[in-house]
């Protein structure tokens, strides 16, 4: 059973008078517990892709399900809810809450999102930050954080509600090399342990080799389906 | 919920300056506001006192028709001893009413037996007036204090007459008058006190006792040309005042409209127009809070769904329902509106109170010395403050409805 299924997913954004294609009828499966990379230059459409999977725009045509779910059917508010029930978001610019410590961080899809009681809350914070190896932090906004840092957090919150699936779109473009080398580290190291799927983009090659499963994308159509990076 | 106050209030500290300034317009204007309710409210209260208490009476019958030449003090227009006890028989079944006073009022040459003035004169029965007029009897300048206010062949002059006539208390003093018929009379009186003047109608009168008023003026039958009454609740004039309308309404006269007519002290004092000018002039200063509460806060919100919404979008894609993102930015708002609140009314309170421990005197016309005593209901400062927390809670609708309509896209796009 395949958690995520695009069928003929195509996505035309129209800007004036001039209809712009960013995403041209692709195809792919996506199954549970893999580590998936949609790859391809700049403008090819990845965004657009994880936007539809996360249900946060709607296809022009075709169909995305994601746990069986048509996410593109969903209303406003039910597809606030489907993604605060199932699906984790790592940032490119993290967006963390400015005001909130690492821990009210991760702790924030608990309370806001989802109706957790304090002890069990207490709990899952601490299993994530010591996960994430942000323990030591966990009193510091996120302005005393360094991009690793903030970052690790952010993969704490996106998966502090056992969100069955993450996505994250070029999560690391803003961290040095060595540093965004670790997020991904960090990221497969927690769909080892979890099973969490992972769906990121990026076009570093050498966090792209890390995926499991890459997705070439280039102008909106995808040039490979969904090869296995290690062979 | 805990959590999103926190929240709220932290976001609100996170722009410390513009969260102060915009707290400090709204505690200045709540406590201007509530000073402003405080002082003129004191001061109205005061001066209807005045005015109520040692001149008008809550309210006063006349026959029909006096009032209007009220001017000329017009002695056919006295009511007859039949039409008064009907009056008396109508007013004593009124249970509001605390107390009535009958006065004959004329007009009468005043005399040292030198110089002679003009006198608007009232005859009284002494312990009804004082019922009706409590601090009548405080206006007594010097002379006799204590015991009934004067006994008959006594007249109290009011203090401008004394003075421009050089008579004191004890000297005798002459009235002369013009009765109805025409015929003039003069009788002699001591001066028990001069009367401090009083803002308003009857603030400058003279009186004496009703019996010697029958005399002077030779009245066949014991005529009254006024009864004032006092009310037990001030605040009832209307009612009673809709009451005896309908009590006295069977009393006609010849062309078969009511003989008499009911007037409340604001009908006969022009104060009424200055009290109801202060009542404008608290609604404007409401009206200017509510908008200095709209526009101030809900600037704030403007800026701060502005500088946030990457944030918002960063939240909104993570799946925080759309009604909490507006309750989260509701509660910027009413918490500003809180906060305001609650820092303008104590402080307003701390004022009102020192102003009350310094006791402020201040002068109106004539009188002097009268103490500025500000107080403030309970009511007037919940209705405030609901109105302040009410405003605040509107001014951030707008900013919050579109926070929590944002697109998580665009928002998380935005630079
Ligand atoms: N809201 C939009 N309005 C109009 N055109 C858009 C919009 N969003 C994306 N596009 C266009 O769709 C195409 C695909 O954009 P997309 O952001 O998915 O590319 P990307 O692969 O994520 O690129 P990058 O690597 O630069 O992030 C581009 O041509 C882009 O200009
Ligand atoms: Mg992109």
């Amino acid at each position: 059973m395949s958690l995520i299924r695009a069928t003929n997913l195509t996505k035309t954004y129209r800007v004036g008078d001039v209809d712009v294609p960013a995403v041209r009828g692709v195809d792919f499966t996506i199954e549970p517990a893999s580590f998936v990379a949609f790859v391809g230059p700049s403008g090819s459409g990845k965004s657009t892709v994880l936007n539809m999977i996360g249900c946060l725009d709607h296809p022009t045509s075709g169909a995305v399900s994601v746990l069986d779910t048509d996410v593109a059917a969903l209303d406003r508010s039910a597809s606030a809810a489907f993604r605060g029930k199932n699906i984790g978001f790592i940032f490119q610019d993290f967006n963390l809450i400015p005001v909130f410590t690492a821990y009210e961080n991760i702790e924030y899809p608990l309370i806001m999102v989802q109706n957790w009681p304090p002890a069990k809350r207490r709990d899952q914070v601490r299993a994530l930050l010591q996960a994430v190896g942000m323990t030591d932090q966990a009193d510091k906004r996120p302005d005393q954080l360094s991009g690793g840092q903030k970052q690790r957090v952010a993969v704490a919150r996106a998966l502090v509600a056992h969100s069955k699936l993450v996505l994250a779109d070029e999560p690391t473009a803003n961290l040095d090399h060595d540093t965004a080398y670790r997020i991904i580290e960090l990221m497969r190291k927690m769909r080892d342990e979890l099973g969490t799927t992972f769906v990121f983009s990026t076009h570093d090659p050498k966090i792209m080799r890390e995926a499991e499963v890459t997705f070439t994308l280039e102008d909106g159509r995808l040039i490979n389906h969904g090869e296995a990076a290690h062979g | 919920m805990a959590k999103l106050v926190q929240l709220a209030a932290r976001n609100l500290m996170r722009y410390r300056r513009r969260t102060l300034l915009t707290s400090l317009l709204i505690i200045m204007g709540v406590a201007a506001v509530l000073l402003f309710v405080a002082i003129s409210g004191s001061f109205k209260q005061m001066m209807i006192g005045q005015i109520t208490d040692s001149m008008l009476g809550h309210m006063q019958v006349h026959r029909r028709g006096y009032v209007a030449s009220i001017e000329s003090l017009p002695l056919n227009l006295n009511m007859p001893p039949s039409l008064v006890g009907r009056i008396k028989q109508a007013l004593d079944h009124e249970p509001a009413i605390a107390a009535t006073a009958p006065r004959v009022k004329f007009g009468a040459m005043f005399s040292n037996f030198t110089e002679t003035t003009s006198l608007r004169v009232n005859g009284i029965e002494p312990a009804a007036e004082a019922a009706v007029l409590p601090l009548l009897a405080g206006r007594q300048l010097d002379g006799a204090r204590g015991g009934p206010l004067l006994k008959r062949g006594e007249i109290l002059v009011p203090v401008l007459v004394s003075r421009g006539l050089k008579v004191k208390a004890g000297d005798t003093v002459v009235l002369v008058a013009t009765n109805k018929d025409g015929s003039v009379n003069g009788k002699t009186f001591v001066i028990r006190a001069a009367l401090e003047s009083a803002t308003g109608p009857g603030g400058r009168d003279g009186y004496i006792h009703i019996e010697d008023a029958r005399e002077l003026l030779r009245m066949s039958q014991p005529e009254v040309s006024e009864i004032a009454m006092r009310l037990k609740d001030p605040a009832q004039v209307d009612r009673v005042s809709a009451n005896l309308e309908a009590a006295l309404s069977d009393m006609k006269n010849k062309e078969g409209r009511s003989a008499v007519e009911l007037h409340s002290w604001e009908r006969l004092s022009p104060f009424a127009n200055i009290a109801r000018m202060i009542d404008v002039l608290t609604l404007a200063i409401k009206i200017m809070l509510v908008s200095i509460v709209l526009v101030s806060v809900m600037n704030v919100m403007v800026m701060a769904v502005y500088e946030r919404i990457r944030e918002i979008g960063a939240i909104a894609a993570i799946g925080t329902p759309p009604r909490r993102i507006l309750a989260l930015f509701l509660s910027e708002g009413l918490m500003l509106g809180i906060v305001g609140t609650v820092v303008g009314v104590v402080l307003s309170l701390g004022i009102i109170y020192a102003l009350n421990v310094w006791k402020i005197t201040f002068s109106f016309g004539q009188q002097q010395g009268l103490l500025l005593a500000p107080s403030i209901t309970l009511q007037d400062v919940i209705t405030t403050a609901i109105m302040v927390v009410a405003v605040a809670i509107l001014a951030s609708l707008q900013p919050a409805w579109k926070a929590s309509r944002m697109d998580p896209i665009a928002a998380l796009r935005h630079v």
